[in-house]
């Protein structure tokens, strides 16, 4: 129980992106995003790619912690990579503006390396931004979360909405977990065995009685806030908030200076978004 | 001069808009300031809508038609917001766990000052101090997974008082502790009580607990209505309590069973103010007369857990070396503190965690490799909370599930199920919807759903939480009538009269061992298996020694002797 329940949510550990603050975690993550978002230059990508695994190591997150969410990324990009290739194929062309056709597949249709490059750079601009993803989330209080938040002026009912379900997160899924268990005992399969249509009929089954429990824990909780004064006037202060030092300004520094980099290598080098090695 | 009422009901009647009959009817109370009032009533009697009517959840959260007045501090609160209210009636919800807001002790006490804006050196400050006054300074960086049920509750509790509020309210606040840590929280109530008289209202069904330190009135609802506001005293002497379904003191229910009347004068109100003089030599007598009852079940072997090893991470060990044997037709319990490893231990018999080391037999046979399903067919578990459970939004739908997903023919389950819901009692609801049913005929739903898979073991987890008295009974006595059906059933609970009077035998768990496997009788008489188990000593045993019995366990299991005569007549 203890250590299944913490997969996916906050750990205290002491190391230096841990120690930085909520805000500064933001805004980097924004910059990366950006960053990643702006540039269609797979080197720039897979430079920030690289650059986020290092943090990710620094961060000492376990693999078994995200292998989850990565399974469903990778199925998530694969199917947006074969269906955006069916829906505009000539995609890698319109941008090159070359055309080295690889194979040729129905009706007079191609593959050509354009596509591909273009395609496997949207690969990696994606899944670049996961990493990065993971780190904010799996090294960030809530709390400070919801208060790096509002201090962007982000209205604090959403930010400590936010928090709150992050907070609630391993309570559900423990929740979530023994009902599972109980209903399996009635003899529900969860198993590969059962048939696609069954799978989702039974998954109804742990489904709406979590529902049911979550509304009581939701109704509790409301009450709780409630009784002690939320939502009363129209701002609030954090209990926890940390001041940003010198490691937060390093890393601002550091974050910067990437977005920075990408923007001028776009501007000076590449001349647009897209680098472009066929010309 | 009078002196001035601190709240004020007069005339007072509330009507939930989604109920057709008033919930209280014309409630006249004052309370003074200091005042430390215990409201009891049964299940449904309103006691839990007058708090929401002090604390303003009625009518912001929810809504109704208030008639006649409700005064706090001389104010009129239909004229006042929520939040006015909470800066005057701090409440401590019955759920430690689930009004949690903040991710670590000291954010959760800070929130109500997160709220009101308070700069953060000033709050910083006044979390510690306030942290100080319930002793929770050196916890307010831990999450709530690593407090215990006493911390989170103290936890809430700090986090009212920073408002330093003039009347404090506790809605059930021993609904989810064990008996130690309930008997703690008495006291800290007390102690804040002395210390800052401040007016306190506690509203609570499980009456001998909170008599545990003195209380100035009780106030008795039923069916919306007051019908006594006395002392303690007078009340425990009255025939209130037994006509309200509200369970008296056990030690009350002792005297009255050695023909003793109970009257005020002997000060029956706690333990620790009643005067034996004269009940002494009657008590004597009767537990002389009663006929010792053998309750050692000689059946063969059914459940057997022989030198079972279990940890989750491979550091910290959850079951250290269980052993113990269940014998056919048995009704056990196992009882210990959060965390001892009670409820890993169900989770290892259902096969949903397997053993580390050692072995499990049913009826001598290693069950190592039966399935999570297979199992079912052997051990049912019913869950605390029926919501966890139930999933069909009709009855009958819900007790067929096991079977239709085992491929029964419909019209055998028919037939099952018929005989399933007559043992519970729910025959005429079959083709109702479970959403038209108490929390108590849900609870039998659930057992029905085991029930109907034939298992010859029922484990239920703390299968009667938050009910009161009647209901208690009601489903504590089915669980009779199944075990008398030839079912083993396995109770894991906290409640010490569950324990005393439905189990002849209690295993207890501390730290992942076993400390005790025994009669209940001398588990709740033991003071080093009760200090280690975080129990209680019952108040019986309090009662032998006031009356000079020596032998203080056999005047427990005398209690219990006669009292199942009694109900077996």
């Amino acid at each position: 129980m203890t250590v299944k329940a913490k997969l996916f949510s906050y750990n205290l550990l002491d190391t230096p992106i841990h120690e930085l603050s909520g805000l500064t975690k933001l805004i980097c993550f924004l910059l990366l995003t950006f960053a990643v978002m702006f540039s269609y230059d797979i080197r720039v990508i897979l430079a920030v790619m690289v650059f986020s695994f290092i943090v990710l190591k620094i961060s000492r997150i376990k693999f078994s912690q995200i292998r989850l969410m990565v399974i469903y990324v990778l199925i998530f990009l694969v199917t947006n990579a074969v269906i955006s290739f069916f829906f505009s194929p000539e995609e890698g062309v319109k941008i090159y503006g070359t055309r080295h056709n690889l194979v040729a597949i129905y009706g007079g249709m191609y593959i050509t390396w354009e596509q591909i490059f273009y395609q496997v750079t949207k690969f990696f601009k994606y899944g670049s931004v996961i990493p990065l993803g993971i780190i904010f989330l799996l090294t960030t209080n809530p709390s400070e979360f919801a208060s790096s938040l509002n201090r962007i002026k982000v209205n604090y009912k959403a930010a400590f909405a936010v928090a709150l379900t992050l907070r609630y997160f391993p309570d559900v899924q423990r929740e979530y977990r023994d009902i599972s268990l109980a209903q399996q005992a009635r003899g529900l399969d969860l198993s590969h065995k059962a048939k696609f249509k069954d799978r989702f009929k039974n998954a109804l089954m742990i489904i709406i009685p979590l529902i049911f429990s979550t509304l009581d824990r939701i109704e509790l909780i409301s009450n709780a806030m409630d009784l002690r004064g939320f939502a009363k006037n129209k701002t609030r202060t954090w209990y926890t908030t940390r001041r940003m030092n010198r490691k937060d300004f390093i890393a601002l520094a550091i974050s910067a200076l990437i977005f920075i980099s990408t923007i001028l290598i776009s501007v000076f080098i590449n001349h647009g978004r897209f680098y472009n090695p066929f010309i | 001069m009078e002196k001035q009422a601190v709240i004020e009901f007069q005339n007072f009647s509330f009507q939930y808009y989604s109920q057709a009959e008033p919930t209280l009817h014309d409630i006249n109370l004052k309370i003074y300031p200091g005042e430390k009032i215990l409201i009891v009533g049964p299940s449904g009697s309103g006691k839990s809508t007058i708090g929401h009517c002090l604390n303003g959840l009625i009518p912001f959260s929810y809504q109704g038609e208030i008639k006649g007045s409700l005064k706090i501090n001389g104010l009129e609160t239909k004229n006042l917001d929520i939040f006015r209210l909470s800066k005057m009636v701090g409440t401590v919800l019955q759920d430690s766990d689930g009004q949690f807001v903040g991710l670590t002790a000291g954010e959760d006490i800070a929130f109500a000052l997160e709220n009101d804006n308070i700069p953060h050196t000033e709050m910083h400050a006044r979390v510690g101090k306030v942290a100080e006054m319930v002793d929770m300074q050196n916890w307010l960086t831990s999450s709530p997974f690593e407090l215990s049920g006493g911390q989170k509750q103290r936890t809430s509790l700090a986090g009212v008082m920073i408002d330093d509020v003039d009347i404090l309210l506790f809605d059930e606040p021993l609904a989810n502790l064990d008996p130690a840590t309930g008997k703690t929280a008495i006291e800290i109530i007390d102690d804040i009580h002395q210390a800052s008289q401040k007016t306190i209202v506690i509203i609570e069904h499980r009456l001998e607990d909170v008599l545990h330190r003195p209380i100035d009135r009780v106030i008795v609802l039923e069916e919306g209505r007051i019908i006594a506001d006395m002392n303690t005293h007078d009340l425990v002497s009255s025939t209130i309590l037994k006509e309200t379904g509200i369970r008296e003191p056990l030690y009350v229910t002792a005297l009255k069973y050695a023909g003793v009347r109970v009257t005020s004068d002997t000060l029956p109100g706690h333990i620790t103010t009643l005067n034996t003089d004269l009940s002494r030599q009657a008590l004597t007598t009767w537990h002389k007369t009663i006929i010792k009852q053998d309750w050692r079940n000689t059946n063969p072997s059914i459940l057997k857990m022989e030198h079972v090893y279990f940890s989750y991470d491979g550091k910290r060990q959850i079951l250290d070396d269980i052993s113990f044997d269940i014998r056919e037709g048995e009704m056990v319990s196992i009882v210990g503190k959060n965390g001892a490893g009670k409820s890993t231990l169900s989770k290892l018999l259902c096969g949903f965690e397997k053993e580390d080391r050692g072995t499990i037999y049913y009826r001598g046979e290693d069950i190592k490799d039966k399935t999570i399903k297979e199992r079912a067919e052997i051990i049912g578990l019913v869950m605390q909370n029926p919501n966890q459970m139930i999933s069909k939004p009709m009855i009958y739908d819900e007790v067929a599930l096991g079977l239709r997903l085992r491929n029964v023919p419909e019209d055998e389950i028919a037939e099952r199920i018929e005989k399933v819901l007559k043992i519970c009692g729910l025959l005429p609801f079959r083709n109702w919807p479970i959403s038209a049913l108490s929390y108590g005929q849900k609870k039998r739903v659930t057992i029905a759903a085991i029930l109907v898979l034939n298992p010859k073991i029922l484990i239920l987890d703390e299968p009667t939480a938050g009910q009161d008295f009647r209901h208690y009974t009601e489903i504590m006595e089915f669980l009779v009538e199944i075990n008398k059906l030839g079912i083993t059933i396995i109770l894991i609970t906290h409640d010490m009269h569950l324990m005393l009077e439905y189990t002849p035998r209690a295993i207890v768990l501390a730290g992942g061992r076993i400390i005790a496997d025994t009669a209940a009788s001398v588990v709740l008489t033991d003071s080093q298996v009760i200090a280690e188990a975080n129990l209680k000593e019952t108040s019986l045993f309090h009662l032998a020694q006031l009356a000079g019995i020596s032998d203080g366990t056999a005047f427990v299991q005398g209690f219990i002797d006669y009292e199942r005569e009694l109900k077996d007549r």
